[in-house]
């Protein structure tokens, strides 16, 4: 329903049926037909005027969403975003999760898995998927989002399109100092590259000292093994830094004394900031959106409740505000507990729409003191020559007299 | 005997602390390693040997660290380029309509796209990642003399080495690209402070 003035999405929903449809037949076809409840299993969803007159499939052994819901992510040549304006809190349900690859997503065999530690170590060693399983492990909560999560150009664009670049997973695996404490580090490493399994064999030189703090091997998300999008068997996850450092696929890691400038951290990842170029810009800023209302829904007179999402790389957040007069004023919004570090967060705020014309925004605080800036603001710091990395400016929307919401495009070139 | 020894309550209580204390000291080692009771070495994995190493060391360093042996230059870059990276890349150095590309190979007028002549800090960064990743269509498939070939070709064109000079592991490394001045490490720190 809120999709329908979106037409990118629309053509990619055609696409995505006839996979469907496809996959429908196949899965219709392998079915055996043992008994007459047979049919009914997961085969399709009868669509029938009254449910109480009539006994619905029987259990399967994949779920499935709602005939009625039908949430997909927005894929371009290299990245595929994330439907923010339809969810409801802050995990990103596996098959939604935004995805950027460099040479599109490899098929590794589990079973001939194996993740090599070397350089300046005791002893290089190689592991396993089974071995890193064997270890002790950990889950955490936290979001991974691409440095260069930001668009802006025009009114009709969704949270998706302008910010779809992030995504949550509950993740477990094994933190990397546990496997580091194995190999017995050399003191004098300070910089370690981790190199993935992809058809780039992309690489990103990374500090020590995140592999002391909480970086880790991880190979399961929101409970089951990690999608193939999002680097399966296993891949590095550095919470609260960006995306591209999070390396899938992981199969290499060496330890060093010295970065390696591999083009991910000098020709990409890295931007101008008035007459220099910044790298080894690890941090994801602190950033916020309402994801309701916003383009392409639409409200009614009367009580509101503004919705949205809001982290910071650096930690917690603190605050979260909410205007609903063009940021002339701003309220402190609530929000949902339990509040993770280096994860999104969900706050909402209660407002009565009187059918004026308006703009509603957020911004947000973390626990170092940082409050989301303005795209004016990110200017005067960084220059005109912005570049498209790091960007995190407050987001309006502007309410309109009918009730629709139209995103407000600032232009910054 | 025991008739006169009379069991007071001082006496229950001082049994009972002795008991206590005892059983506390007996516990104690349980209680400070209850937490964490890690050992030295899980003993999982294998020790990789220096040839399983070998196999996938492919990372380069501007130091030069990592660089393999051969050779080459611009004259033969450009024959390479020509036969396997113009389809993509364009014939002249500039980006080709409809084909989505990281950027030209080369610095064309007052373009302000970003390329190897006006924003790569290292030139090893170009060996490192032509081997590992190109062309697209068939990554890895370069022998390493084409490797350096083509990045002679690409540095001479772009020029910021003279058309005729060999790159190899000792001269590439040596090589100072034009845009290595304007890098700086992130100086954002957290904070109120926006950077």
């Amino acid at each position: 329903m809120e999709q329908q003035q979106d037409k990118p999405v629309k053509i990619t929903q055609r696409k995505i049926s006839r996979r469907t449809l496809l996959g429908g037949a196949l899965a219709a076809a392998i079915i055996p037909v043992t008994s007459a409840f047979a049919k009914y299993v997961q085969v399709g969803v009868p669509l029938v005027s009254d449910p109480t007159k009539q006994p619905g499939p029987l259990p399967g052994t994949l779920g499935k969403r709602s005939l009625f819901e039908n949430p997909v992510k927005k894929p371009s040549d290299i990245s595929s975003r994330t439907p923010l304006q339809g969810m409801y809190s802050t995990i990103t349900p596996s098959d939604l999760h935004f995805e950027r690859h460099h040479a599109g997503i490899p098929t590794l065999d589990p079973n001939k898995y194996e993740l090599l530690i070397h350089g300046m170590v005791e002893r290089p060693m190689k592991f396993s998927l089974h071995d890193l399983k064997r270890f002790p492990s950990v889950t955490r909560t936290c979001f991974i989002e691409c440095a260069g999560n930001f668009r802006t150009g025009k009114e009709e664009m969704t949270v998706q399109d302008i910010l779809g670049l992030t995504s949550q997973s509950e993740w477990t695996g094994v933190m990397l100092s546990t496997l580091f404490r194995e190999l017995g580090v050399d003191p004098k490493a300070t910089w370690f590259l981790a190199e993935g399994g992809d058809a780039a064999v992309l690489t990103r030189s990374i500090p020590m000292h995140k592999a002391w703090d909480d970086a880790m091997i991880v190979y399961a998300q929101n409970g089951e093994a990690i999608r193939p999008e999002q680097g399966y068997p296993a891949r590095l996850l550095l919470p609260g830094w960006e995306g591209n450092t999070n390396v899938k696929w992981i199969r290499r890691i060496e330890i060093s004394d010295a970065p390696y400038f591999t083009r991910e951290e000098t020709s990409k990842y890295t931007y101008p900031v008035k007459d220099k170029i910044r790298m080894f810009s690890f941090e994801m800023d602190a950033r916020s959106i309402i994801t309701y209302p916003s383009f392409p829904q639409k409200i009614e007179r009367g009580w509101i409740e503004i919705r949205g999402i809001a982290w910071s790389g650096r930690g917690k957040v603190v605050k979260v505000e909410v205007s609903t007069d063009a940021g002339k004023s701003w309220n402190e919004a609530r929000l949902q507990g339990p509040v993770l570090e280096k994860a999104h967060t969900y706050f909402r705020h209660l407002w009565q729409w009187n059918g004026s014309e308006t703009e509603i925004l957020s911004r947000v605080t973390d626990q170092t003191g940082y409050t989301q800036p303005t795209l004016k603001q990110l200017i005067d710091a960084r220059g005109k020559d912005i570049g498209g990395y790091h960007m995190n400016p407050v987001t309006a929307w502007r309410v309109k007299r009918d009730g629709s919401v139209a995103f407000k495009p600032e232009s910054y070139k | 005997m025991f008739k006169k020894f009379k069991v007071r309550r001082s006496h229950v209580l001082i049994f009972a602390g002795i008991i206590i204390i005892g059983v506390m000291i007996w516990l104690w080692p349980a209680f400070l390693s209850g937490r964490e009771k890690w050992p030295q070495s899980f003993g999982y994995g294998k020790t990789a040997t220096k040839e399983e190493i070998a196999a996938l060391d492919i990372d380069v360093r501007p130091d030069g660290k990592g660089l393999p042996a051969g050779s080459g230059n611009a004259e033969l870059g450009e024959v390479i380029y020509t036969n396997k990276c113009a389809s993509c890349h364009g014939a002249d150095g500039k980006e080709i309509k409809g084909v989505k590309l990281p950027g030209p190979p080369l610095v064309t007028g007052k373009s302000k796209a970003k390329t190897i002549g006006n924003y790569w800090p290292y030139a090893t960064t170009l060996f490192d990642y032509i081997r590992r990743a190109m062309p697209y269509n068939a990554p890895g498939s370069l022998t390493n003399d084409e490797v350096y070939s083509l990045s002679a070709w690409l540095l001479s064109a772009n020029k910021v080495i003279k058309p005729g000079e060999v790159m190899n592991a000792q001269t590439l490394p040596k090589v100072v690209m034009p845009a290595q001045k304007l890098f700086i490490v992130d100086d954002r720190k957290g904070g109120p402070e926006v950077k």
